[in-house]
Parts: C-alpha cells; sequence; structure tokens
C-alpha cells in the first residue's frame, strides 16, 4: 500500500463532484490508502460522500489566513507530504488546483504534470495532452512524489466505500507568502462552472445575439445538470462572456456528453472539448469538418433542432 | 519600468503534429509562431511601459528559429531580445525557469516579469511559478485583469463559473497572463521593419552555466491521439432525428 493525498475542493460550500475521480484515480482500485485534504474546514460534513469513493483518511487541514494566501495551502500540502508519507498527490486541474499545484511543485523543487488524464504512482509516470490535445505525452517524473493535476471528469469515479476517520492537521507552516486574495467577487449565477460538468451544450457564431442563447438553456435545463458553453467566435463577437469559451484560448472541458450547435470544428475548439465521451454536432453545413471528428450528427439550423431536441429530452 | 516579457516559440496551434521516432515530432514541415498566450503579455508589457515609461525585454529559450517569432514580439512594441540557444524539441521547464532567470538577472533589475499563462505545445503551465520561487518573487498566474502602479499589483483571475478572485503582490513580481486581459495589436508593417534592426543578445545555456542534464521531467514518449472516423448522421424528419438521438445517448450511450 501505498499513501497518496488528493487536494479536495469544496465551492460555494459545496463538494464538488469531479473529486470524486481525483479519489478513484488515487486509489488505483484500493491499490493505495487514500488521503484526502480538506483546508474548507468540513472535513467531517463531506467524510461520508469521499469515504464512498475510497478515501480512507479525511484530513483536516488548518493554518492561519489560509483561505487568503495561495502560498500558504502549498506549503500546507508540502507539510501533509511529510507528515503521512505521501508517495503521489493530486487535485483537481481547476483554477485553484492548477495554482496551488504549481506552487507547491516550485516551492519543494519537485516535477509536476498539469491536466492529466492517466496517473501510474508505482511507474512514476503521467499521461496528458500535448500540442493542443492532438497528441497525447507520456511524462516520467523523477521524483520522490509524484504531484500531478487531473483534467475534471476525465477519469470516472468509481464507488468503492471504506471506512473513514478524520485527521487533524494544523502544520507549522511559514508566512502567507506576498501573494495574497484580497476579494472574491462572485459571479452571482448559480451556473455550473464548464469544467465541472457532465453535460455540455455548445453554440457558436451562428447563435447570432447574446439573448439566443436562451434557447440552449433551455436544453440545457431539459438534460440535466448540464452548462452551456460558447465558441471562440461567439465570444469574440461578443455574444457571450469569455468564462463560457471552450476551446484553446478557453476551457478544457471533458464531459460525458458534448453537443456542439452551430461549430465549424475548428482545431482550437476541438483541443479544449476532444476527450469527451460522446460528441453531437448540430450544424446545416454538411460539409463542416466538425461532422469527421464528432459521434453523432445533425444537419440542420439549429434554431430549429435545438427547440426540438429540448421537447423530446421533456419526454417521458 | 522594466518588463521582461518570457515568449515561447511554439508550432502553430493549427499545425499538423507529425510523430517522430518515440519522443519527437517533425518541426520542419509546421509554421511556428509565439504562443498565444504570450501574446497577451506582451501587450500588456507594452500599454504599461507606454503609460508609464521604461522598456520591454523579450526573453526566449529556444532554437535559432525563435528569432522570427521574438521579432514579431518586438514589432508590437517590445525594444529589444534576449535568445537563450537550445537544440531539443523539449527542455523540462526547471531547466527552462534557470536559463530565464540567468538571461534576466545577467540583464538587469526587472520591476515585472510577464509570460503567458501556459504554453500551447507542452501545456506545462509551470514555468512562471518555477521563475518566480528561483528568483525569490511572488506570482499571479491566469490574470485576466491588471493594475500595476506604487510597488503593487492587482490582479484578478477566474476561479470557475465567471466568479474571479482578486489578489495583490508587491513588485518586482511575475505574473500569467490569459485571454481578456487585453486584445494584442496586430504590428504596421513600419513596426516590423523597425523590428528588423532591434538588438537581440544570445547565449547558450552553457554560456549561462546551466545544465540541461539535470531534468526532473523525463518525455518518454508522445504518441497522436487518434481522431473520430467520422460521424452516424441522422436521417429523417427533425422530429424523427433528435427523437432518434435522444434514444441513442439514453440507451446505447447511457451518457443521459
Amino acid at each position: 500500500m501505498a499513501n497518496i493525498g488528493v487536494l479536495i475542493e469544496i465551492e460555494g460550500g459545496e463538494l464538488k463532484a469531479t473529486n470524486f475521480g481525483v479519489i478513484t484515480a488515487a486509489s488505483e482500485q484500493g491499490k493505495n490508502d487514500v488521503y484526502a485534504i480538506v483546508m474548507e474546514g468540513a472535513a467531517e460534513a463531506v467524510k461520508d460522500q469521499l469515504s464512498a469513493y475510497g478515501a480512507g483518511k479525511i484530513v483536516a487541514a488548518d493554518a492561519d489566513g489560509l483561505a487568503a494566501s495561495p502560498d500558504l495551502q502549498a506549503a500546507v500540502l508540502g507539510a501533509a507530504i511529510q507528515e503521512y508519507s505521501l508517495v503521489g498527490l493530486v487535485g483537481l486541474a481547476s483554477a485553484r488546483g492548477r495554482d496551488v499545484f504549481a506552487r507547491l511543485a516550485a516551492a519543494q523543487g519537485l516535477p509536476m504534470a498539469a491536466d492529466c488524464v492517466a496517473v501510474d504512482f508505482a511507474a512514476k509516470t503521467v499521461q496528458k495532452s500535448h500540442f493542443s490535445g492532438k497528441t497525447v505525452a507520456t511524462i516520467r517524473l523523477d521524483a520522490e512524489v509524484v504531484l500531478a493535476t487531473i483534467r475534471p471528469n476525465a477519469i470516472e469515479p468509481v464507488n468503492a466505500p471504506v471506512e473513514a476517520e478524520v485527521l487533524q492537521f494544523a502544520p507549522a507552516v511559514s508566512g502567507p507568502g506576498r501573494v495574497s486574495i484580497v476579494e472574491a467577487k462572485l459571479s452571482g449565477s448559480d451556473k455550473m462552472d464548464l469544467t465541472e460538468a457532465g453535460v455540455i451544450i455548445t453554440g457558436g457564431r451562428p447563435i447570432g445575439s447574446a439573448e439566443n442563447y436562451k434557447i440552449l438553456e433551455e436544453c440545457a435545463a431539459a438534460l440535466g445538470s448540464a452548462a452551456v458553453g460558447a465558441s471562440r467566435a461567439a465570444v469574440d463577437a461578443g455574444f457571450a462572456p469569455h468564462s463560457m469559451q471552450v476551446g484553446q484560448t478557453g476551457k478544457t472541458v471533458s464531459p460525458k456528453l458534448y453537443i456542439g450547435c452551430g461549430l465549424s470544428g475548428s482545431v482550437q475548439h476541438f483541443a479544449g472539448m476532444k476527450t469527451s465521451k460522446v460528441i453531437v454536432a448540430i450544424n446545416t453545413d454538411k460539409d463542416a469538418p466538425i461532422f469527421e471528428k464528432c459521434d453523432y450528427g445533425i444537419i440542420g439550423d439549429l434554431f430549429e433542432v435545438v427547440p426540438a431536441l429540448t421537447e423530446a429530452l421533456k419526454e417521458k | 519600468m522594466q518588463i521582461y516579457v518570457c515568449v515561447k516559440h511554439v508550432p502553430d496551434t493549427a499545425a499538423n503534429i507529425k510523430i517522430a521516432g518515440e519522443n519527437g515530432y517533425n518541426d520542419s514541415t509546421c509554421k511556428f509562431i509565439a504562443n498565444p498566450y504570450d501574446e497577451y503579455a506582451i501587450e500588456a508589457a507594452v500599454q504599461l511601459v507606454e503609460k508609464q515609461g521604461g522598456e520591454v525585454v523579450i526573453v526566449t529559450v529556444g532554437p535559432e528559429a525563435a528569432l522570427a517569432t521574438m521579432r514579431g514580439a518586438m514589432a508590437m512594441g517590445a525594444h529589444r531580445g534576449i535568445l537563450v540557444k537550445v537544440d531539443g524539441q523539449f527542455l523540462d521547464s526547471d531547466i527552462t525557469s534557470q536559463a530565464l532567470k540567468a538571461a534576466i538577472e545577467k540583464d538587469g533589475a526587472p520591476d515585472l516579469i510577464l509570460m503567458g499563462k501556459g504554453a500551447v505545445d507542452t501545456e506545462g503551465f509551470q514555468t512562471q511559478y518555477r521563475l518566480a520561487a528561483a528568483m525569490n518573487l511572488p506570482v499571479i498566474n491566469e490574470v485576466l485583469k491588471l493594475t500595476v502602479d506604487g510597488g503593487k499589483a492587482v490582479a484578478e483571475r477566474e476561479i470557475g463559473a465567471g466568479s474571479r478572485e482578486v489578489l495583490e503582490a508587491p513588485t518586482p513580481c511575475v505574473l500569467g497572463a490569459t485571454k481578456g486581459l487585453n486584445e494584442p495589436r496586430y504590428p504596421k508593417f513600419p513596426d516590423i521593419m523597425k523590428a528588423k534592426k532591434k538588438a537581440v543578445q544570445q547565449f547558450t545555456l552553457a554560456d549561462l552555466g546551466i545544465d540541461a542534464a539535470g531534468a526532473k521531467s523525463e518525455l518518454l514518449k508522445l504518441e497522436p491521439v487518434p481522431e473520430r472516423s467520422g460521424a452516424k448522421i441522422l436521417e429523417g424528419s427533425t422530429r424523427d432525428r433528435v427523437v432518434e438521438l435522444v434514444r441513442i445517448l439514453r440507451e446505447e450511450e447511457k451518457v443521459l
């Protein structure tokens, strides 16, 4: 048994569902002891949800000023590696995970791989995208501890309940560093982040206006817990904010189902969504490149097809 | 202000990547560009210097061919460049950050170091953190709004679903730029001509006392990602097609 740590993310009081796939990756079918590190003071509250996926140790980590200091969060992770003899530490390749893992790797002089789709702790290898998703790289991390962030939704969570205990962890870590989070500007909407969503429906430039995204939002509601995305062309045209952009200069997503409406299928867009499990395209142009790179296609006008799809989803 | 902008020379995002050997690719057939995220960093640096005065220096670790990419960055308004020449296609981010540090420190005292949030070739997303740690500077990445004034950088980054956080760090610091920070300018012809005459100093890793053999991560294998072989196109009336799609997604693919 090897000890593997997982940085757990709780946002707005909610445990992100994408944490579970990371626990599955850390456990390697029960081969490893998983230490789930919770920094938001909610270890007891999330214990049962985490142990259902195989985390047997829930580490309640605390330090003065932790929430406002990304460098301190990295230092606490470094201390946890020592305290629990971790040979691997993984987390989500989210805004927070990407940042804290890179700080940790840099501070400790350890190699680290970002946005991985597979990790093998014994071999110390990871697989990750290179060249905008056109190639997959196998990288060996030559260190005592394998540090990696994992693409949200890339690894299917597996239910594997274990008995869990909560460990209190208040390491003596030095100063908060010189970077401080001084304010959170919450969007105020209850929209799900694209990278978290299991289903995404995206509108390209033919959507024509910001208001027209309403038809995608209605379809997303009928799909269940789905999020609405936008192409770069739609964002550049001012139809949607950059936070909704999927692709090269936007977000990288890996949902179970990706429905692209009015997308041509550029390399840059595919860089951000090609690891989706099932890709559906709706486009009026039968020669659009997207039809060569997706699973199911409907040749037709999104303004006709999407409302019809919404109706069909609402039945039964 | 003395601003250093680290720019990576990368294959065009639209380029076809042909794997060569176990862990390389054919770089003689693809077009190279400045890493797209680095362009936001160049633009931010040029705007700061236009307002507050100072100098923008482009620092690149890459092959000799990267000179063309650096000229492009200088056409956007940077004043001069430093190229640390390396031979291989891939360089460990730790070694890259050592090279950047040595090149910058040899040249001057930075008030600010900017680069993109990550590079689109290796997608490593960590060099700015390693450079900051090596130089003992604070670092903020994925910056989409920035003010630098009075010895302080105030930056915003997205934390999910349109929510942002605001961070502060004293200067000098290292900042990683992302889309949203600005609109990188298209250089005009006279700027392109002028950029050809701007000075570029060149070093090798050995000149800077750096040994590339110390890498801690190793690219074992590079493989093409198989593309999907083409969509199953659904036929019939709109109604028939969406009903069939819903059936497939629910019953066959089990993703709904």
